[in-house]
């Protein structure tokens, strides 16, 4: 298995953590990346407020660049590029007059693009590629007795559902219990988390954030999980600001998915990002029981 | 043999162009249309008038053909849908052949599809002129007549096909009424009051579920399926399945003992008319009320079918009437019937395809389906309002469009919900005392006594709250939430997002066509809606008839209705199957195929194309022989023989030659 990797500028900055864990789960599984040279922002953030031909033209140059390598498919661990790419594709189809605009910018930098490459998400490759049997086989630590929050984001798969229910995926959960968790149902699990508000706009970033955590403290979690770098960076992030603010202890561990299947893998925690994390989660893998593998 | 009086020496042909009002002729130039008409070979006169179909306009026709000698008659208007036969008529009146005459479509075909004016009038001039070159070649015929079954069958044993089949043996026609459940009564037979007046639906359905079990007229095929119909209008040939119900009906007097008798002493398995709500032995009537009251005995649950071994409880609680037999087989019933009535009913949305509101995953959110039979005095909880906890609801939500009105899932109105969930909130606050919110669209309440229903529940102090909600989760933000569903919305007349903790959700659900519904459709040979919903002939004129003549629809398989209205219909249903078998004999058109020995070469094609089965090889003379009662002229014998000895009326060679030559020219 071998996919073009799309990282984003999120996970270059402040994802670095989830990036180490991400290699060193496929390279555990066997599967290969090959970063896609010469990518740029998938114009998700800013551009798309400001000026939309822009960003959908940033978007389809990555896109266009996968297909001058001959390549169907591009993978991205951020739930962020994933709408954007994948929302290129959409819209590109859907409205001849911007895909002309984008179609032209692209002719002047010599490249060209038909449409045709699949945007993936990490979850979709380690659930239906990969496949959760073959998954469970591997997992060397099975991670029993740790109630795990799902956190899906609000991006993960709304409004395109290529390979879950938009309105209550179930992909994550399912991944979760492959590895041995116990899944928590958790009803905020496509709630937004803010996005980049908790650094800018904090009154309203922290609420939000506030929100997801305390649920998941007041379900007795353990541990969120969550399936995009960004969502981790926000809900990690700010859990002592939070707890200040609102007069409640909101702390729990928060790790990126890969980290998880990393941990089950029995992957050494400092090759899964751990020095990089905040919140230890250490006190709560403590309570997973030690599961000889067969 | 044509009529010597009426042989033409040579075609003198009327033209008639109608306006219909603006319809046509604000698009197509009527005058030119008929200037050009006036000129075309063999046409004695070319009239434009404003309504053709009016009586001043067929007076008209009627007077030229007596006046003017004509023999051939062209209108120019409409869809032969509806007016061919009227204009058929007229020409008979005049004293022609009604076949003499052909129909020009310049409304569907040429003014309702073209913008451009000079385009729609050189359109409408070539169709003229296709139908002028073509009536020459046309023949006398004659309409064939065949005698008419007077039984008739009603599929569905709900409240509608229940109503058809009433009225149609109290006029002294046999009926068999077909139910696939155990037990007719339908939908309604699940309901505890009915809107807005609130009477008792067992009270009112169950007189006439005995009814029907009591008419010599009717025979009642319950646990039973249509697999096959044959023939045509007022001839059909059906095919039934009877499943096993491994009771003999003949032999059963309704004790009940059996059900008594059985090994499992309590009841164990999740009922189907309860929804799962109640639970049933192996063997079982569905409900206290079951017509026929006659046990059926579930081979998937029964422990003998199962394992083999059973003391059979039932056996010996039956004694000496004898009537379970454990070897009873499926049985196949052949029946001719002139007309059959569809009152194959509806089925509810499947909440599960909304995860948000959370149907499945809490366990008190309840479909509006389940709420009847827990507000039903003979549902599981003996009419007691109570959750699934034992707990009384102290507050209640009502949705209102799960499954209607929605672009995801159903886009229609499924008519029926506003009011039933009015019922539903009057029944609750009435028994319990509960806080009812009902979060709705719009109320549509338009029937008659409605509004005032309405009006009524806002006096008793139910809540309305209008917006579409976003989600139902157990997602308790102050302590107070603990324990409780949080309804979220969007209260759109004060324009703020809302929380309401409520204890019980109840999602109502919109009506949409039975899962098979296709398959159904395929069976009847007619037609349904992109939706599903079985089509009418014509929304207004011919609401109960399909375009399979002979073949009726009452109920909910035409679409969403209430009771007064499935009642009507099938009402209506029941006397256009009357007038149909009644005549006692169905005129048919004779557009049929022949095919003529002479030229046959036996090549037998024709035999295995004709969907009709209406074709057979006589190996004698070896040549292929055509029934013209089971043609319905399709005409796919006519296109494939290789040796053109497969032809068919109104649609000659010539006649069709003439017609595209005419179209081209």
């Amino acid at each position: 298995m071998k996919y073009v990797y799309f990282p984003g500028c999120c996970i270059h900055g402040s994802g670095r953590h989830c990036e180490e864990a991400l290699f060193a789960v496929f390279e555990k599984l066997g599967i290969e990346l090959e970063e896609l040279p010469d990518w740029n922002c998938c114009g998700s953030t800013v551009y798309l407020a400001i000026d939309e031909p822009s960003m959908f033209a940033l978007a389809a140059r990555n896109l266009a660049l996968t297909q001058k390598l001959g390549e169907k498919e591009l993978f991205t661990p951020c739930a962020g590029c994933f709408l954007a790419l994948h929302k290129t594709n959409d819209y590109l189809a859907q409205y001849p007059k911007l895909a002309e605009k984008v179609h032209r910018a692209l002719a002047a930098v010599g490249l060209e693009y038909n449409g045709q490459v699949q945007v993936r998400h990490l979850v979709d490759i380690l659930v239906n590629d990969y496949g959760l049997e073959r998954l469970q086989s591997q997992v060397v630590r099975k991670l029993e007795g740790l109630r795990v929050v799902p956190y899906y984001g609000c991006q993960f798969i709304r409004p395109y559902p290529v390979f879950d229910d938009v309105y209550s995926p179930t992909s994550m959960d399912r991944l979760l219990e492959c590895l041995g968790a116990e899944v928590v149902p958790y009803p905020l699990k496509t709630r937004c988390c803010g996005g980049p508000l908790a650094g800018m706009v904090g009154e309203v970033g922290y609420r939000l954030n506030y929100l997801l955590l305390k649920e998941a403290k007041r379900r007795n979690a353990d541990l969120v999980v969550t399936s995009c770098p960004f969502c981790q960076f926000n809900l990690e992030c700010y859990q002592d600001e939070i707890s200040e603010r609102y007069h409640e202890d909101v702390h729990i561990p928060t790790l990126f998915i890969a980290q998880v299947v990393g941990v089950a893998l029995g992957i050494p925690r400092e090759q899964l990002g751990f020095r990089r994390l905040l919140v230890s989660p250490e006190p709560a893998l403590e309570k997973i029981k030690e599961v000889a593998h067969a | 043999m044509p009529n010597e009086h009426n042989v033409p020496a040579l075609p003198r042909i009327g033209v008639y162009v109608c306006h219909c009002g603006t319809n046509i002729a604000a698009r197509v130039d009527v005058a030119a249309v008929t200037e050009y008409a006036s000129h075309l070979p063999y046409v004695s006169v070319a009239r434009e008038y404003k309504y053709v179909c009016s009586d001043p306009g067929q007076e008209l026709i009627k007077k030229d053909i007596e006046e003017l000698k004509l023999n051939r008659v062209i209108v120019a208007s409409c869809s032969p849908h509806l007016h061919e036969h009227t204009f058929r008529l007229t020409t008979q009146a005049g004293g022609i052949n009604p076949y003499l005459f052909q129909m020009v479509n310049i409304r569907e075909h040429v003014s309702w599809v073209t913008e451009d004016s000079a385009a729609a009038t050189a359109k409408a001039k070539a169709l003229v002129r296709a139908a002028v070159q073509r009536v020459v070649f046309h023949e006398e015929l004659a309409p064939k007549s065949y005698p008419v079954h007077p039984q008739v069958l009603v599929v569905g044993g709900g409240i509608a096909g229940i109503h058809a089949a009433l009225t149609l043996a109290n006029a002294a026609k046999h009926v068999y009424l077909v139910e696939r459940e155990p037990s007719i009564g339908g939908h309604m037979a699940k309901f505890d009051k009915t809107f807005p007046t609130l009477d008792c639906a067992a009270c009112i359905l169950t007189p006439k579920m005995t009814a029907v079990k009591a008419h010599p007229n009717i025979t009642l095929l319950t646990y039973s399926e249509v697999t096959r119909v044959d023939g045509f209008v007022g001839n059909y040939r059906v095919q039934v399945k009877r499943k096993p119900r491994y009771v003999e009906e003949n032999k059963c007097l309704g004790c009940l003992e059996c059900i008594t008798g059985c090994v499992y002493k309590d009841a164990r398995y999740p009922s189907e008319f309860e929804l799962g709500l109640g639970k049933r032995k192996p063997i079982y009537v569905p409900f206290p009320q079951a017509v026929p009251l006659v046990p059926v005995i579930d081979a998937e649950t029964c422990i003998l079918f199962k394992s083999g071994k059973c003391p059979k409880g039932c056996v010996k609680a039956c004694g000496d009437r004898a009537a379970i037999n454990f070897d009873q087989k499926e049985e196949v019933l052949e029946l001719e019937v002139g007309a059959i009535i569809l009152a194959t009913g509806f089925q509810t949305f499947d909440a599960g395809r909304l995860p948000f509101y959370g149907y499945g995953l809490y366990p008190n959110v309840y479909t509006s389906l389940e709420v009847e039979r827990l507000v039903n005095a003979s549902g599981p909880t003996g009419g007691e309002i109570v959750l699934r906890d034992g707990r009384r609801p102290k507050r209640v939500g009502i949705i209102h469009c799960v499954g209607s009105r929605d672009d995801q899932t159903n886009r229609w109105c499924s008519r029926v919900c506003c009011m039933y969930s009015l019922k539903l909130a009057h029944l609750i606050k009435e028994r319990t005392g509960a806080e009812v919110y009902n979060f709705y669209i719009d109320m549509r309440t338009p029937g008659k006594g409605f509004e005032e229903f309405y009006q009524r529940l806002l006096d008793e102090q139910v809540h309305f709250i209008r917006g579409r909600v976003g989600e139902v989760n157990d997602w308790a933000a102050i302590p107070e939430e603990e324990g409780k569903l949080i309804i979220r919305v969007e209260d759109t007349l004060i324009g703020i997002a809302r929380r309401i903790p409520v204890d019980m959700v109840i999602l109502s659900v919109g009506l949409e066509p039975q899962a098979d519904a296709a398959e159904v459709r395929k069976l009847f040979n007619i037609t349904s809606s992109a939706e599903g919903w079985f089509l009418e002939r014509h929304p207004k004129l011919a609401p109960v008839n399909t375009f399979s003549d002979g073949i009726f629809l009452a109920g909910c398989c035409q679409g969403p209705k209430d009771i007064p209205d499935s009642v009507a219909q099938a009402g209506a249903a029941a006397a256009e199957a009357l007038a149909l078998i009644d005549k006692g004999c169905v005129e048919l058109e004779p557009n049929t195929a022949w095919i003529d020995a002479e030229h046959c070469s036996g090549c037998q094609a024709c035999v295995a194309l004709c969907p009709f089965t209406a074709i057979r090889f006589d190996a004698e003379r070896r040549v292929s022989v055509l029934n013209e009662a089971l043609c319905k002229g399709c005409g796919t014998c006519v296109a494939a023989c290789p040796s053109g000895a497969a032809q068919q009326h109104l649609f000659l060679d010539e006649e069709l030659f003439a017609e595209v030559e005419g179209v081209l020219a």
